[in-house]
Formats: C-alpha cells, structure tokens, sequence
C-alpha cells in the first residue's frame, strides 16, 4: 500500500513538467515550417488548393496554433490524446498497436545487453590486464562505435541473405495465422536480429561499468574478510562482491528506459518492426502533432514509472538506501 | 477490342491467344501469393478521394476505375464498357457494366458513379476537384447509364486519360450519409475488383485476397497480394533477395540497388509497365529576384548544368534529357525537338555579362538559395551538382536543406527561395499534372503550380484553349506551342525525362505488361511455383 502511495506521490510531482514538456513541444513544432497537410500533399503529389482547405479545415489547422493547443489540453485533461492523421485512428490505439513491439525488442535487448554485460565485465575485472580482459574492453569498444544501422544489414547479409537461418525482417511472418507457441516461436524467430543488433550497443557500456564497479569492490574491506575466512575465489566473487557491484549498473538500467522507449528508430527501420520508434519518426516527417505528443505523453509516464521501479530496486539490492530514503 | 476485353469476355481459350502476344511459353498457374514492398504508408486507401501511386498500388487491386489503359497506352473499359461524347462537349454518356457486385454482395450501379463523381472525386479528390470543376451533375437514367454534363467543353481523351488515375469508382451504399474523411471504408476499402480487402496492420502490411465472384470469369489467378511496409532501402532490397517479397515498384528500392540487381538473373528491373508514370527532374526560378526575374539568367543557368552527366554519373543513366515538360512517352502530346538548352559554359557566362552580372569579388556574380523538394533519392545529388555547376559560372548557391513537409510550406507557401529542385510528374494529360505548373492564378500555397512570380499572357491562353479545345490533333497542335512558349521563357527547367523502376522476380508472370501495370488491377497475374 505505502509503495502504490509512493508511485502515486510520484506521478502527481511530475504533472507540472509533463505539462510544460508537452506545451513546449507543441509550440517547439510550430516553428517547423510546414504542416500535416503539407506532408499530405508532398504524399500524395500534390493537389489543388481547395483540397488543401478542405484538409486542414478537417485537421482542424484553420485556427490559430494558440486555440489548437488549448483544443489539445482540453482534450488531454480528459485523457483524450485526439486522432492520428497518419492513421485516421484515436492516437491511443495508434501507440497501443506499437507499444507492445518496442517493448519486447527493447525489454529483451537491454536485458541480453544487461546479462551479457555483467558476465563480460565479472570476467573482464577477475583477468585485469590480462589478455581476456583486453580482448573483452576491445570488442567492447568496437561494438560501441560501430552504427547500430551497419550492423543490422551485415546481419541481413550474413544470416538472412547468404545462409538463410533468419528473416530479413518484419514482426512476424504475413497472414501465417500461426497462435499461441507457434506464433512465440515465429516472433522469437523474427527478433533474433534485430535483438541481437540492439543489444551490442547497449553491451559495452553496461560491460566497462560492470568491469570497474568490480575492481572498485574487489579492494574493498568486507571482500578482504570474505577472503580471509576462506571463501574460494567464485564465491567471493558471486556472492559478495558481485551485488555490490550492481548498484552503478541498475543507475544505467534506469537513465537508459528512456532511450529504450523511445524506440530505435534505425533498428526498427532496418527490421521493419512496427515499433514506437518509427512511429515518432513519422509523426514528425508527417507533422502529426497528436501521434507525436501522444508518444512523448505515454513515454513520460512510463520513464517515471520505470524510476520509480528502479529505485525499489535499489532498496532490495542495498538496504543501507531505504533506511537512509 | 482490346487484351483485357478479350481476357474477360472469352475466358481461357482467348486467354493463350492473348498471352502469345506476350511471348508466353507456360500456361498460368492458379494460386499463389505475391508479396509486394512498399516504402511508406498512406493515410488513407480510397482512390475515389485520394490520386497517388502509394494509393493505387494497393487499392487498385481492390476498387475499379470506369476506364483503365490497355497494352498500347489507349483508354480501355473496366467499370464502364462504352462512352459517347455529345458533339459540343458538354455531355458525356457512360454505358456500365452489368452483373458486377461489390464485395460486400450490393449491385453496382450509376448511382455509384453519380455519388462518387459528385462527392469525391469533385469536393475531395486531389487533381480531381480541379479536373471536375465544371461537371454540373451526373445524371443516371437507368442503373446502367451515368450521363456527366459539363458547363464547358470537356476535350474526350483529356476525360478519359484523366480517369485512368481519378475515376476510381466507391460504393455509395457504404458512404453516404457518413462523413466521407472518417468512414472506417477508407482504411478497410469495399470494391468491384479482383482482390478483396482482407486485413491492415499498420506499419505492417495490408492484405487481400482472391474475389472468387469477380466479373471477370476464372479471374484472378493470385490467392493473396501482400503488401509490406520496409521503409529502409536496403532492407527492402534484402527482403527481395531472400525472397520475402517479389516485387517493388515505383523507385523504391536504391537506385545503387536497382542497378546492381539489373545483373542478377533473377530479377528484372525496368521501367516496362510503369510508363504511364513519367517524371522529371526539375528547376524552378522565382521570379520575384530579379536576377531570374531576367530570362537570360535563367537561360544562362540552363546552359551550366551538364545533364547528361548528370543522368550518367549519379542516376546511373536511367533517363534522358529532356525536350520540355510533356515526356516523349506521351505519345498523344509529345512534339519531339531536342533538349532546349545545351551544355555551354562559354554561352551561360557570355549570358550573364549580358545581363549586367559582372564577376565580383571572387568571380562571384550573385549568390542563389538553393530549396531542395525530397522527392527521391536524386534530388539532394543534383541540387550539389547544380551547386558545383554554377560555381563555375559565377553564381554562388547554398542549399537549403528541409524535410518534405518544410520544403513544400517553403517554396509555395512562403515563395522563400531563389531555386528549388524536385520532381515533376506527368499524369497522362498535360491539362491534368502539368499545365499548373506554368497556368498564372494558382492560389498561394498550392504545391507544385506556378509560384514563381512568373506570368505569360500566351502561355496562359495556351492553356485555357487546350484545356476545352475538343479536336484532338488541334489540341496537340495547341500544346506544341506552348511546349515551345515555355521552353523559351523557362520559368522552371525540365532537366530530365526519366520512368521510375520496378525491381521484379522473374517468377511473377503476366506482370508489367500494360504502361499503368504498377497501379493496375492484376487479374491476370500470376506466379510459378
């Protein structure tokens, strides 16, 4: 009950900026010249001026950008996020078709990253200056650098193009009409790739963070006493040293939600997943305010979300910080 | 009659007459899906209320036009099966064809016509609210009859070639008395066509599958045509290469790509079967500076730019230069000539010393800023080659550089710019796409007319007269002269003439054989095993 209290707290402290985030925003878009009828037109090749009235009498554009934004918090207030013009369809609808794809392609990419970090790091801190190690921070770095965009269409090539293991992209596989596990497995099937590609950037920097917040630890006192009651090197490591050593990771995990919800635009264009991250891509090339504020609305509310879980997270791992909060 | 009469009306013992025209060795194979890429979605699938290729290619499979182009580019009948034309050119009598229902098992009837020409094609559709601007009323004397009347001559073949591309016909059953911007029928089409809406999800695909009642007997011989979203270029060329889709029109794919697939045996790339569909590569002049307000600059900047290097070096020599802005593949207006303006360093700055622009600081004469409209993948490569070009001949230009939506509001709306390059696209008939771009009058704002500060009294009477000049080989005559009329005054240059590109695995059949076969209803396509 004091956690839902809590979460409530939360959310309620943050309506004002939300509020200033979305005004800003929308006064932000007008100053791109051109509208979404503009973007309709360029569509659609053009078009006499008439149609053109007509179109932004039915976006309701013919009014002053004042009278739009408040048209568009008074819908807000009343939870209405208005009508995509991309899509003719509530902008609720719109985010909630998409939503559930970056979340999956995010949520299993930063965890692989995550895992994959942790461990690389664990073993890159236990051989410092050795030759894993080494070979570890390097690819990390390599991975870093390299764009998300190469990395994907290498991919392609490698295991779609040329060997044939994995589609080259799309959710799922058109009108299969495959359900329950069938369908899993298809999905499954569909993301490796573009997981796999997402995940290696994120790797590196959850790797070098793990690999210092280990030997930062690895000196410290209660690791020593660990060592002297005669704990073999393993389980030093696993049992002691290793949750200490979370803390700085779990920060990452939390500032990189936001990251994480608003898509990768690159990625999902690469794989044509029908996640979030394009969506707001083309509500900007298509100057669909109401999609474009809607994303940046349910993406605000989820990042405080997320915090807040974050830092019930902080609280199991560390005791010391709910004492002290 | 024409090929797809015959297909129709004899079945299948016409059918391999008909196809050995096309050189056809196997006999058509029944079932089957074709996949197809597309590049972006559109806001809505109902070609009644909006005229693009990204519309078509999806819905023509599933709606009906009254009249669509036969093998050798002519008006042929689909909805409609004869037309008259009264001698003054006011009324225009469709006969239609009987025994054709809608998907959802209504007849169809003239009152479609009539609600569809009324209050789609006249109050909302693109290019159709100016086409039909002085159609009075359809009247429907009996359900197989629509008699359009005009308050001013309507030239036959301009209707007609118009309606290939805006007279897409919608049930008038689903769409009366809802407000036609919000039927759900926009997104979930209802037709008379071949294939029959199945599913969209966006950012997905569409869907839509074989009419088992369609009015073409044994007709189509496709199961499914899937439609498939790949925005990004090279995944959409992987996608062709592993065989997730089949065939992408209209561009989509890199011209790099395109290029490079033209020597893989497995697919075809050509221009075949979207002829209908050409454009240019354009450059137009505002005329409110008055360094181009001077038809000298404007004739000087022409002769700077190499565009046969151009086509060449950067579009991979798929184009050609063009003669003026109705492309030779119109064969019923095209008047032949060459390209008005050679490649002459010497003669642009001897042009512009005329003019009174001596070289300043620099060699700098002037200084141009440069709106490149989006198009295609093209356009930002020949606004830097257009940069560099002038850079020889004195004239300074910096690129402006904005999004399709901000290039547009920029250019029309705002007359901020000195040049802007984009695409010009012919639509059959010059009246239709093409004389908007010249005609003076256009309201402020309206993309792709004439919002150039440039005004003829003969190029805009040249226009009017074509437009309800009724005689054809008089109305060709007339646009002969005012190709010539504005090839000399160049307020926007017509670069190039180019055909977009399809990228097609050979294991599609029956495919790209008509000029509109992008935007064509596939009844007769098929695909092997």
């Amino acid at each position: 009950m004091t956690i839902l209290l809590l979460a409530l707290r939360r959310l309620a402290a943050s309506l004002p900026t939300l509020f200033l985030i979305l005004a800003g925003l929308f006064l932000l878009l007008q100053l791109a010249p051109g509208d979404t009828v503009d973007a309709l037109m360029a569509q659609m090749g053009g078009g006499d001026p008439a149609t053109a009235e007509e179109l932004r009498r039915y976006y309701g554009l013919d009014v002053s950008a004042l009278v739009q934004l408040g048209r568009y918090l008074l819908r807000l207030v009343r939870l209405d996020l208005g009508m995509s013009a991309i899509y003719g369809k509530p902008v609720a609808d719109v985010i909630a078709e998409r939503l559930p794809v970056t979340l999956l392609l995010m949520g299993t990419s930063l965890a692989l990253a995550f895992l994959g970090g942790m461990t690389l790091g664990v073993i890159a801190a236990r051989t410092v200056g050795r030759w894993p190690d080494t070979l570890l921070s390097t690819l990390g770095l390599v991975f870093y650098a390299t764009p998300s965009f190469w990395f994907g269409l290498m991919g392609i090539v490698v295991f779609a193009i040329t060997l044939g293991w994995l589609p080259s992209g799309g959710f799922e596989e058109v009108g299969s009409g495959a359900t329950g596990l069938a369908r899993a497995l298809d999905i499954a099937h569909h993301l490796v790739l573009p997981t796999v590609t997402l995940a290696l950037i994120f790797l590196a920097t959850y790797l070098r963070v793990m690999r210092t917040a280990m030997l930062e630890v690895m000196n410290l006192d209660f690791v020593r006493t660990a060592r002297a009651k005669g704990l073999g090197p393993t389980a030093v490591t696993v049992r002691h040293a290793l949750r200490n050593a979370l803390l700085p990771m779990v920060t990452i995990l939390g500032l990189q939600a936001g990251t994480m919800l608003g898509g990768s635009v690159v990625v999902e264009s690469v794989f044509a997943l029908p996640g979030l991250g394009r969506l707001a891509y083309e509500s900007v090339v298509q100057r669909d305010l109401n999609t474009l504020l809607g994303i940046v609305f349910v993406s605000a509310i989820l990042v405080i979300l997320i915090n807040f879980a974050v830092d019930l997270l902080y609280a199991w791992l560390d005791p010391r910080i709910a004492a002290g909060g | 009659m024409n090929r797809r009469e015959v297909l129709a009306g004899i079945g299948a013992a016409a059918l391999s007459a008909a196809s050995a025209r096309e050189a056809l060795a196997q006999s058509p194979r029944r079932g089957g899906v074709l996949t197809v890429q597309l590049s972006g979605e559109q806001r809505v699938l109902n070609p009644a209320i909006r005229a693009s290729t990204g519309v078509y290619i999806i819905t023509s499979k599933i709606m009906e036009a009254l009249v669509d182009l036969d093998a050798q580019g002519k008006p042929a009948p689909v909805l409609a099966t004869s037309w008259e034309a009264a001698p003054d050119g006011k009324t225009f009598t469709f006969r239609l064809r009987e025994g054709v229902a809608w998907h959802d098992g209504k007849p169809f009837t003239s009152a479609d016509v009539q609600y569809t020409a009324m209050e789609m094609w006249k109050k909302y559709l693109n290019y159709g609210t100016q086409l039909q601007q002085y159609l009075e009323a359809v009247d429907t004397p009996d359900p197989h009859t629509a008699v359009f009347r005009y308050s001013r001559p309507m030239p036959a073949d301009l209707l007609l070639r118009a309606l290939c591309d805006l007279g897409y016909i919608a049930p008038r059953h689903v769409f009366e008395g809802t407000n036609i911007l919000e039927n759900p029928a926009n997104t979930a089409p209802i037709g008379t066509g071949p294939f029959k809406f199945v599913q969209y999800e966006r950012g997905q695909f569409v869907i839509a599958e074989r009419n088992p009642d369609y009015w073409r007997k044994g007709f189509p011989y496709l199961d499914r045509i899937v439609w498939r979203f790949i925005t990004d270029k090279a995944a959409a060329t992987a996608a062709l290469e592993t065989g997730q889709v089949q065939t992408s029109e209209y561009n989509a794919l890199a011209l790099a790509d395109l290029d490079r697939l033209k020597s893989d045996p497995r697919f075809t790339v050509s221009s075949r079967g979207l002829e209908a569909n050409a454009f240019n590569n354009t450059l137009e002049f505002n005329c409110r500076r008055k360094e181009l307000a001077d038809v000298r600059v404007r004739r000087a900047i022409a002769h700077a730019i190499d565009v046969p290097f151009f086509i060449e070096n950067f579009i991979y020599g798929e184009g050609k230069p063009a003669t003026g802005p109705i492309p030779s593949s119109s064969t019923a207006f095209y008047p032949g000539g060459k390209p008005p303006y050679e490649f002459d360093v010497k003669r642009s700055n001897a042009l512009l010393d005329e003019a009174g622009y001596k070289r300043g600081a620099g060699g700098i004469r002037f200084s141009l800023k440069l709106v490149p409209i989006q198009n295609g993948e093209d356009v930002p490569l020949l606004a830097t080659f257009i940069q560099q070009s002038l850079q020889n001949v004195g004239i300074r230009v910096e690129i402006v550089n904005l999004d399709n939506a901000g290039a547009l509001a920029t250019v029309y709306r705002d007359w901020n710019f000195d040049l802007a390059t984009g695409w010009h696209q012919y639509r059959g008939d010059p009246a239709v796409s093409t004389t908007v771009w010249y005609r003076s009058g256009s309201p402020k704002g309206a993309p792709w007319t004439n919002q150039y500060g440039w005004q003829s009294a003969v190029v805009d009477k040249l226009v009017d007269d074509a437009a309800t000049e009724l005689d054809p080989a008089r109305r060709k005559a007339l646009y002969a002269d005012w190709v010539k009329a504005v090839n000399d005054e160049i307020p926007v240059w017509m670069l190039t003439e180019r055909t977009f590109l399809a990228a097609t695995s050979k294991k599609v059949k029956n495919d790209h054989n008509y000029p509109r076969w992008g935007s064509g209803d596939w009844h007769d396509t098929w695909i092997e095993a």
